[in-house]
């Protein structure tokens, strides 16, 4: 795994990149402006296709987080690999830009962090919710200040 | 008295929509032949699809929402109602997130069981993906016949666990039950049973000429299409791509025990319904060995052990049942990020965890193997003609309730 933080290191270094080591994952966390050149760059080392987009809400930080887990069908050095591409963006201004285009098993992924966490992905060829209806998209369900009401057992 | 009866002139559900010359648009689903809900929109040309949108979220339960309010315990019984037949196998990944953050390994016993287990779920959720793919295609024993079989599955996991489905069988630390007595004769009969049977299914369905007629050269995805896609588990497979997470990433006691991973070049929809009967043979050999290897032990991590009251050794001593203390349900688990995955039936289920040092998680992110493959709808189908969709929806073996989450 460190000959991969390395090779990370070297690839990515110009971008300013945060690498390190996780539990199940390497994580390179970038500026949100560098985002796609870092994605660019992860597809010519042989990550084709990413298995999760999702996003972190830190209210107390005012940010979001987005998460891209990037990984290789075709690479079989790099298929035991996870990196973990992510970087923070304001939360009063929910914008990055859309990496479908650069891996196209992104595309439902984004939607889905779209509609639950109302995050813009510029550039997205067909930005509008997946699972929900346009009226619970609205609310953007996985935001930390919508609050679930639970009804107890003995109310 | 009048034999005239009114027809209403638009029905709904039925009015087709014509968008541009020859060109119309047709809602597939919510209610079809399948399992669960989930509607495809196409837009035909004839009966040529030259446009397919996938609209998803019939069975939606916003787990990842509800994940937030729960403790870490309370998580397994929840993510398991995505796929109750696979509830080991879809569940796993978050088990070993949380085990990650706990810096805990299962003992050697436990992780044998897991994947007895596992492959029981694997079997028993194969059988339920060839008989939807039987009545997609008109194909009524298809139908019965691994429905049936299923239960055999189904009984032997009732057997090792107490329940028939949705188990919470694997929890942060082990196991909950041990081995019962005789339950190795049980499953000998049972993989003996499901060897004889896989040989008529061939014979009955996949020799069947009509049956190969309406999936050979149906549904293609080349090798590069489908890592482009990011499609999982047996589909990709069958498109040339030696991926299962088992041999990849080897979990639990997988790197102990010898099996093949089936690949098939052609990538359609006939070899994606083949790769899933040697899958079952293979799972059947991998119950066997675990049966044969499996070592002598606890099945619940030590650490376990030195919080249980003594009444609770003394059930587990006689009994072999581990009965979870009340100290369970306010698991604390340190902070941090994990991620894990697994090769569940349909394909690799991946988890994220995150814990802010709380008795409940920060934020559970789980993708499952249905909802990434649901890409295929939009840009395999287009292309077909509308009677080959159900070939590639059942091929596919697609599962909304999975897929929704």
């Amino acid at each position: 795994m460190s000959e991969l933080v390395e090779a990370l290191k070297n690839k990515l270094g110009d971008l300013n990149p945060e690498v390190s080591e996780g539990k199940g994952f390497i994580s390179v966390s970038v500026d949100s402006s560098k985002l796609r050149e870092a994605a660019k760059r992860l597809l010519e080392m042989g990550f084709d296709h990413v298995k999760t987009v999702t996003a972190v809400d830190y209210m107390k930080e005012k940010q979001f987080e987005v998460i891209y887990h990037a990984s290789s069908y075709l690479n079989t050095d790099l298929a035991k690999y996870i990196v973990e591409l992510k970087t923070r963006i304001p939360r009063d201004n929910p914008e990055v830009d859309s990496l479908s285009d650069i891996w196209v098993s992104a595309e439902f992924l984004e939607r889905e962090t779209f509609e639950f966490f109302g995050i813009n992905f510029r550039g997205h060829p067909d930005l509008r919710p997946i699972l929900l209806l346009q009226e619970v998209a609205d609310k953007h369900p996985l935001r930390k200040d919508f609050i679930v009401k639970e009804e107890g057992i003995f109310k | 008295m009048s034999t005239t009866t009114t027809i209403p002139k638009k029905l709904p559900g039925m009015d087709l929509k014509k968008i541009g010359k020859d060109l119309y648009e047709v809602f597939i689903g919510p209610q079809h032949p399948g399992s669960g809900h989930m509607r495809i929109i196409i837009r035909v040309d004839g009966d040529v699809i030259v446009e397919a949108d996938p609209d998803l979220g019939y069975v939606h339960r916003t787990m990842e929402k509800l994940a937030e309010g729960r403790e870490f315990i309370k998580i397994v019984p929840l993510m398991e109602r995505m796929a109750i037949l696979d509830a080991c196998n879809i569940t796993l990944p978050y088990v070993e997130a949380v085990e990650k953050l706990m810096d805990i390994e299962p003992p050697p016993r436990a992780k044998y069981l897991r994947v007895l287990l596992c492959e029981i779920n694997r079997v028993a959720s194969h059988l339920y993906g060839m008989g939807i793919f039987g009545v997609f295609l008109g194909h009524s024993t298809m139908y019965m016949w691994p429905f049936g079989d299923r239960e055999v599955f189904v009984e032997l996991a009732e057997k090792l666990t107490g329940a028939r489905l949705t188990h919470t069988y694997a929890i942060p630390g082990g196991v909950r039950r041990d081995l019962p007595q005789g339950f190795k004769e049980d499953a000998e009969k049972a993989v003996r049973y499901m060897f004889k049977r896989l040989e008529e299914y061939r014979k009955i369905f996949l020799d069947n000429p009509v049956i190969q007629k309406r999936l050979i050269d149906v549904g293609i995805i080349s090798k590069n299409l489908a890592a482009k896609l990011g499609i999982v588990g047996p589909n990709v497979r069958a498109s040339g791509i030696k991926y299962d997470v088992r041999i990849i990433e080897p979990y639990e006691a997988y790197d102990e025990l010898d099996f093949e991973v089936p690949v098939y070049e052609e990538g359609d929809a006939f070899a994606r319904a083949w790769i899933r009967i040697i899958e079952i043979q293979q799972s059947l050999n991998i119950i066997r060995q675990v049966l044969e290897k499996m070592p002598e032990g606890d099945p619940m991590h030590e650490k376990f052990w030195a919080k249980a009251p003594p009444l609770y050794k003394k059930v587990f001593q006689e009994t072999k049942r581990v009965k979870l203390i009340p100290l369970f349900a306010n698991l604390k688990v340190p902070a941090g990020r994990a991620f894990a995955r697994a090769e569940a039936g349909r394909g690799e289920v991946v988890y994220m965890v995150e814990s802010q040092n709380a008795m409940k998680p920060y934020r559970v992110r789980v993708v499952s193997p249905s909802f990434r493959n649901a890409i295929v709808f939009k840009y395999i189908v287009p292309g077909h003609r509308i009677a080959d969709l159900p070939a590639i929806y059942g091929s596919i073996d697609y599962f909304p309730p999975e897929a929704d989450r």
